[in-house]
């Protein structure tokens, strides 16, 4: 067998098989990444132009589709697309926001409880073990109980609940790096343990990690929703999408698309972000990715 | 004077099993050693206490001292993480059984084999590029620069061992410790990379602490042996000695059963041949 053909016919292999699999793959990229970037677009041009003023009620109550209001008015006659747009940028700071926050704090506390031997490491996973099985919600109530509700404080909610499951995922990874050869050899050639967790253990851990939090970004989403449809998440006039679906459920056969709209949109940026993730994966993972 | 000399080495467990009891041998600069035992009989634990990489919760005690140049006389016993850091990969350097495992996944072989060059030799840039060339095609890989592009996952299992011992050897060590390095490859593969191993130690004259389970094996490339049986020394000499008038029970059936392999070999290529 010459190099060449050692080199292509990895585990992965060639085969039409695999070709179609990678195919589908870019695809799921490709609409995940089409379905999200129409709800950045959404929440970009929001903060430039809307429609109307969110707090315009000038429209008449509960007003069908057609114009001036391109999808109605809500039971105070404010405009529904503004609404919604105003409520893409509210779901996507919820999403990124607690991905940011959940993710800091949950690889940091992995990667410490990763290095954990014994006892330590016994503690840290009951005490992950207890927060996980903590319910989101319940935390967020608490949170906006001791605060007032807002954006922030369902985005520290959703963050903290989310950090723990970060955090066990993130140990799990790190421990399963560090019984590899590879972090012996690295220590074997006298490289030092701040290096070896950035040259070694961070990238390996980081695909996996990665596909999570951006699984973890939808969930966010959702979680913001039901907190804004609970009255947890962000105050009037912030439009979320879960507020709206709370405000229009009473009208429901008068107003159908009061409730539809915000719905949908919901679904989209769950969907789109799953996908993302989904293909996403084998961009992260060279041992995943055919070679060039 | 011995290059590394290890006296009355002890290995405990977490639980207080003792897995290696009162092991003493000494390598001389320039010179090859093996270790021969089955597997658990505690080899690849002595390869780590030298390197004083213990996993966490076995303790060493006894002594393991190694002649550091300017340094004389060094303990690793005991010594603190920042000494032996400084002696890894300079002083002792060591090739593992299964090289997919022994490199990491994500990163390309080129970074891998230019971490030890960069830290040691303070190489950057051009200069740091040609040393990776030159040390991949030290270990006789064909086409380096594009090995050096390569993920392990996409080169084969003989062409990772060579990278493997290419990254051990970038520091020049004054001990090689080879740990089975040939058990995961094909028997053709190893062939050859025993051939390596032992033109690149006799090239550098590097001394060579070679550990395996298989007699014809570690024979072929050491002068001396000890043997190793559940973390005891059970013989030890010079290779010839060992293998025509084994002491021992266990070595004597070591050097039986490589024997019976050979017999039925050659019984096989006689029935072929008549």
């Amino acid at each position: 067998m010459s190099v060449e053909q050692a080199l292509v016919g990895a585990p992965d292999g060639e085969g039409p098989k695999a070709a179609t699999r990678h195919v589908s793959r870019s695809v799921t990229l490709t609409i995940g990444c089409v379905l999200v970037g129409v709800i950045v677009l959404v929440a970009v041009v929001s903060l430039f132009w809307l429609p109307f003023a969110p707090e315009d009620t000038s429209g008449g109550r509960l007003m069908p589709p057609g114009a001036p209001h391109l999808l109605g008015t809500d039971k105070l006659g404010r405009d529904l697309l503004t609404q919604l747009m105003i409520g893409a940028r509210i779901a996507l700071a919820a999403g990124a926001g607690s991905v940011v926050l959940g993710g800091a704090i949950g690889i940091v506390a992995g990667l410490a409880a990763g290095f954990a031997t014994r006892w330590l490491d016994d503690v840290v996973s009951a005490l992950l073990d207890i927060l996980i099985a903590f319910p989101t919600l319940l935390l967020a109530m608490l949170v906006a109980a001791t605060q007032a509700a807002s954006l922030t404080s369902a985005i520290v909610a959703i963050g903290l609940a989310m950090s723990a499951i970060v955090a066990r995922l993130t140990r799990v990874l790190v421990k399963r790096v560090l019984a590899h050869d590879f972090i012996t050899a690295a220590r074997t050639s006298g490289t030092s343990w701040p290096r070896v967790v950035l040259e070694h253990v961070v990238p390996n851990i980081w695909p996996t990690v990665s596909v999570n939090l951006a699984l973890q970004f939808g969930l966010a989403v959702l979680a913001e929703a039901s907190l804004s449809y609970l009255g947890l998440g962000a105050p009037p006039p912030n439009a979320s999408w879960g507020r709206m679906l709370q405000e229009a459920q009473a009208s429901v056969f008068i107003a159908p698309v009061g409730v539809i709209a915000p719905g949908v949109l919901i679904v989209v940026l769950v969907i789109g972000v799953n996908l993302v993730a989904d293909g996403f994966r084998d961009v992260a993972d060279p041992t995943r990715r055919r070679r060039r | 004077m011995s290059l590394l000399e290890v006296a009355g080495l002890g290995v405990r467990s977490a639980d207080g099993r003792d897995l290696i009891s009162d092991l003493s041998f000494t390598v001389d600069a320039g010179t090859r050693f093996g270790l021969i035992g089955e597997s658990g009989s505690g080899k690849s634990l002595t390869a780590l206490a030298i390197m004083g990489l213990l996993p966490p919760g076995m303790t060493a005690s006894g002594s393991v001292t190694l002649d550091v140049p300017g340094r004389g006389r060094t303990e690793i016993v005991g010594a603190g993480e920042r000494l032996l850091n400084r002696l890894r990969g300079r002083t002792t350097s060591v090739v593992f059984q299964e090289p997919l495992t022994a490199l990491d996944p994500l990163m390309r072989i080129g970074h891998q084999v230019a971490e030890p060059l960069r830290r040691a030799q303070g190489l950057r840039g051009r200069a740091l590029k040609t040393a990776v060339t030159a040390a991949l095609e030290e270990v006789r890989l064909a086409e380096p620069d594009r090995i050096a592009r390569a993920y392990p996952h996409e080169i084969s299992g003989g062409q990772r061992q060579r990278v493997a011992i290419a990254m051990a050897l970038a520091c020049r060590p004054a001990l090689l410790i080879a740990d089975e390095p040939t058990t995961a490859l094909d028997v053709t593969v190893q062939a050859e990379i025993l051939a390596l191993l032992d033109g690149l130690v006799s090239a550098h004259s590097m001394a060579l602490l070679f550990i395996g389970h298989d007699l014809a094996v570690v024979s072929g490339i050491t002068d001396h042996v000890l043997i190793l049986k559940d973390g005891k020394a059970v013989e030890s000499g010079a290779v010839l000695d060992v293998v025509n008038a084994p002491r021992h029970p266990y070595a004597r059936e070591l050097v039986g059963s490589a024997r019976e392999l050979d017999a039925a070999l050659d019984r096989l290529g006689e029935g072929e041949r008549s």
